[in-house]
């Protein structure tokens, strides 16, 4: 028989003022093996694990009772609180009062009947509590990042120079991200390949990072301290020890010129051909070849590239190849991407060309864009004269059909920066700016956009824009409402600029379904606890880096990418991880080897093994079930799908569980 | 005015339209949009607040809500799914009903309903045939 310990918590007024914690003392205290309850302001004080550890020792109790906040806050803090006064930190029990309870009711006598049923719950499972121990693993001294963009070169950078070796994971030809397609960066408009191009150098020099580019994490298996990842080295037909990235082969490449390939990089503003690096300072600079597009891959013939290379680089037979690689960490910085505009018809994105995205316009503002940095419509190769910015495309919308409905963060400041940009080369053009609100919360924002304003005369306008009708002798007539004036207003422009909500990036729900990290609605990375812990993901050994959590500009994303970083440190630094000792154990007399417990885990911790047994004096050969301890996370899946209830949880036990149903339905 | 009930106008204004006022963020984006802006007393973007306000006087003395051509442009482009056109509609329902001008009794109705036709084109018809 268990001598349990009662401590409920008022946390101040979060519990106290709608569950009667006097009166929950009072009911639970003849409970079954309850010795000692008691009620304390504050359990998680210094004075409040005083007060239980001076039980433990003043009535030897054997099992621990808190009733305060989710485990999720404080379990840890008790467990330790018992370990402190000598006994097993895993003969705790929290009954949550506070986020299951009190912050959810309204009525007291209601709240205070349901504290005293979760508490009578955790008493009854405490009584089958057993002492449980830790056991140890290992941690492999590597981190993966997935994603080369400002966020994941900031974290390998930061992670290498703490001594551990990283490697880089980069779907595209090049590290770089998007950042690498900007201008200009705000509020200091530093021009962006001018910051970015040098920690891209470094990330490629460095003799702790290792990059795989034109790679993607193919599957992921292990746990924290010990992932092991495939990762698929696709073909990139050019032999990267030979290539000395001349760019003669991209010259040559007859379809550069009469292929009509879209350039990603360059959002299809012009076309590259199909051997090709995606921009100059690309890094490693060397080429991949589109084989979708290339001639010699469609039809056997061409083969110029291959004739023209000086180094003998290009290798058509190369193939796909994956390497498997161990890792203790892993950051997940796969950024994002600006929203499919289909559903914004009204702005006529899909019927003219000189209706363009931000982003695009950042690729004709740059030096080193389509245009050579010198903005004209795509329709007719004109200096626009009068443009106009709508702001909030697919933010902010309500349902998902319309768009996101988060705010995208960043739209309100680069539209400021695009504005003074284009004033700053072509004083006289005109810019109109549509507006539902301006959001500018960081530090020199607000002067950034009032410099627009009062400085360069940019015209912003209260008030969505209805639609933007294209018109016959070429220019664009947009409708909008000025809701400060009361007027409904039309007006020419010669270009439209769209401020698209960004979205993370499609590919990051396929890998946080391999890391078993979880995602929100929007398929942002959550986090393990939005104010605590903002960089970790709740699946322990990932971390979170840059636009893949939410959306933030480039200075916070490298803040950011740093502390995931110091995340990373602090686990690669340790020799030995603790590890969960709640695993599934299986009982092999009751296990008849059906594979269901195998086919739900998914760790996969369950293997079979054929094992001798008697039965009734007959000797047997029967399949069972075995558990990998090291693979296996508790998760319990096994032991509700096993059908002869061979599999049990330590730690939660099926008995344990049945009598805390039992208790809560007494 | 007839009606001193704001409360219960308010609600039957929701309960008409089937839209949540309280989710406009004022972007005017069906302002914006309205083909009938120049004739209408009250704007489209302005119907949320009236009736948050319980401004519902106003909204019965108004002559936008006949002068909304029922184009649905405002519906199909609110982001917030506030659905103006639809709030509109509900303003012009009531003043009907305040001159007890239905011609057609209520429980006529649903048998002349096709299932896939739209209510407010339905209502729309009848509004322009009995001129």
């Amino acid at each position: 028989m268990q001598k349990i310990g009662v401590f409920v918590c008022h946390c101040g007024t979060n519990i106290a003022a709608t569950v009667d914690v006097k009166k929950v003392v009072e009911l639970v205290r003849y409970e079954p093996g309850v010795v000692y309850a008691d009620d304390y302001m504050y359990m998680c004080s210094e004075a409040g694990q005083e007060k239980i550890i001076e039980a433990i020792k003043e009535y030897g109790l054997t099992g621990l009772v808190i009733c305060s906040c989710s485990p999720r806050m404080h379990e840890k803090t008790f467990r330790a609180c018992a370990e402190k006064a000598g006994l097993n930190p895993y003969m705790v029990e929290v009954a949550n009062i506070r986020e299951q309870c009190s912050w959810i009711h309204k009525d007291k006598e209601e709240a205070t009947k349901k504290a005293v049923i979760l508490a009578r719950a955790a008493i009854a499972k405490v009584n089958l509590n057993t002492p449980l121990k830790e056991g140890e693993s290992p941690v492999t001294k590597r981190a993966l990042v997935i994603g080369g963009g400002i966020a994941g070169i900031q974290t390998a950078l930061d992670i290498a120079d703490a001594g551990y070796e990283v490697d880089i994971v980069e779907k595209e030809p090049s590290i770089g991200g998007r950042m690498s397609q900007f201008d200009k960066t705000f509020p200091t408009l530093d021009c962006a390949s001018c910051i970015l191009t040098p920690k891209m150098v470094e990330v490629n020099q460095h003799p702790n990072i290792t990059l795989y580019t034109y790679s993607e994490v193919e599957k992921v298996s292990g746990y924290v301290g010990n992932f092991e990842v495939d990762i698929r080295k696709k073909a990139r037909s050019v032999d990267a020890d030979k290539c000395t990235g001349c760019g003669e082969c991209s010259a040559k490449c007859p379809l550069g010129k009469i292929g009509n390939i879209p350039s990603e990089f360059d959002r299809g503003l012009r076309n590259r051909p199909a051997i090709y690096m995606p921009f100059a300072q690309a890094v490693p600079a060397v080429p991949v070849i589109d084989r979708e597009n290339c001639t010699y891959f469609k039809t056997g013939k061409c083969g110029v590239c291959a004739k023209i290379c000086p180094s003998k680089a290009v290798d058509y037979e190369q193939q796909d190849e994956i390497v498997t690689v161990k890792y203790g960490a892993i950051v997940v910085a796969t950024g994002f991407d600006i929203i499919n505009l289909d559903k914004f018809g009204e702005y006529a994105y899909n019927e003219s060309p000189d209706v363009i995205t931000s982003i695009e316009l950042e690729r004709l503002m740059n030096a080193a864009g389509p245009t050579g940095g010198h903005l004209e419509r795509m329709s007719d190769h004109k200096q626009p004269k009068d443009i106009v910015f709508i702001q909030c495309v697919g933010s902010r919308c309500d349902s998902e059909e319309k768009g996101k409905p988060y705010c995208s963060k960043v739209c309100c400041m680069y539209t400021a920066k695009h504005a003074m940009l284009i004033k700053d080369h072509w004083p006289d053009t005109n810019i109109t700016v549509f507006y539902i609100d301006v959001r500018t919360p960081g530090k020199n924002f607000d002067e950034f956009y009032r410099r627009a304003v009062e400085q360069y005369h940019v015209n912003y306008i209260k008030g969505q824009v209805g639609k933007v009708m294209p018109q016959p002798d070429g220019s664009l007539l947009v409708q909008a409402a000025d809701l400060l004036d009361g007027k409904q207003i039309r007006m020419k422009a010669d270009m439209v600029v769209l401020a698209a909500a960004i979205e993370p990036n499609p590919d990051v729900r396929k890998i946080a379904t391999m890391l078993t990290a979880s995602i929100d609605n929007n398929n942002f990375l959550t986090e393990a606890h939005a104010k605590l812990r903002p960089v970790e993901s709740p699946t322990a050994g990932i971390f979170l880096s840059g636009m893949a959590q939410g959306p933030k500009d480039i200075p916070e994303t490298v803040s950011q990418a740093g502390a995931a970083a110091v995340k990373v440190i602090g686990l690669l630094a340790k020799d030995h991880l603790k590890t969960n000792p709640c695993t599934a154990q299986c009982d092999t007399l009751l296990c008849n080897g059906c594979s269901t417990c195998a086919n739900v885990c998914p760790y996969g911790a369950i293997t079979y093994d054929d094992v001798q047994v008697m039965d009734h004096g007959l000797r047997e050969t029967r399949r069972v079930a075995q558990v990998n301890l090291a693979l296996c996370q508790g998760c319990g899946a096994c032991t509700s799908a096993c059908p002869s209830g061979a599999m049990d949880l330590q730690g939660f036990s099926n008995r344990q569980i049945t009598t805390e149903v039992d208790a809560i339905c007494r | 005015m007839g009606f001193t009930n704001v409360e219960s106008q308010v609600e039957l204004i929701k309960e008409i339209s089937g839209s949540d006022p309280y989710k406009c963020m004022k972007c005017g984006k069906c302002t914006a949009s309205c083909p009938s802006y120049d004739e209408m007393d009250i704007k489209p973007h302005q119907f949320a607040s009236y009736i948050i306000r319980g401004d519902i006087d106003e909204l019965l003395e108004s002559k936008a809500a006949f002068k909304c051509l029922a184009c649905f442009a405002c519906i199909e482009r609110c982001p917030r799914d506030v659905q103006p056109g639809r709030l509109v509609d509900a303003a012009r329902q009531l003043q009907e009903r305040q001159r007890g001008g239905d011609y057609m009794q209520p429980e006529e109705v649903p048998e002349l309903l096709a299932e896939d036709l739209p209510q407010q084109l339905l209502v729309s018809a009848f509004r322009r045939y009995r001129r």
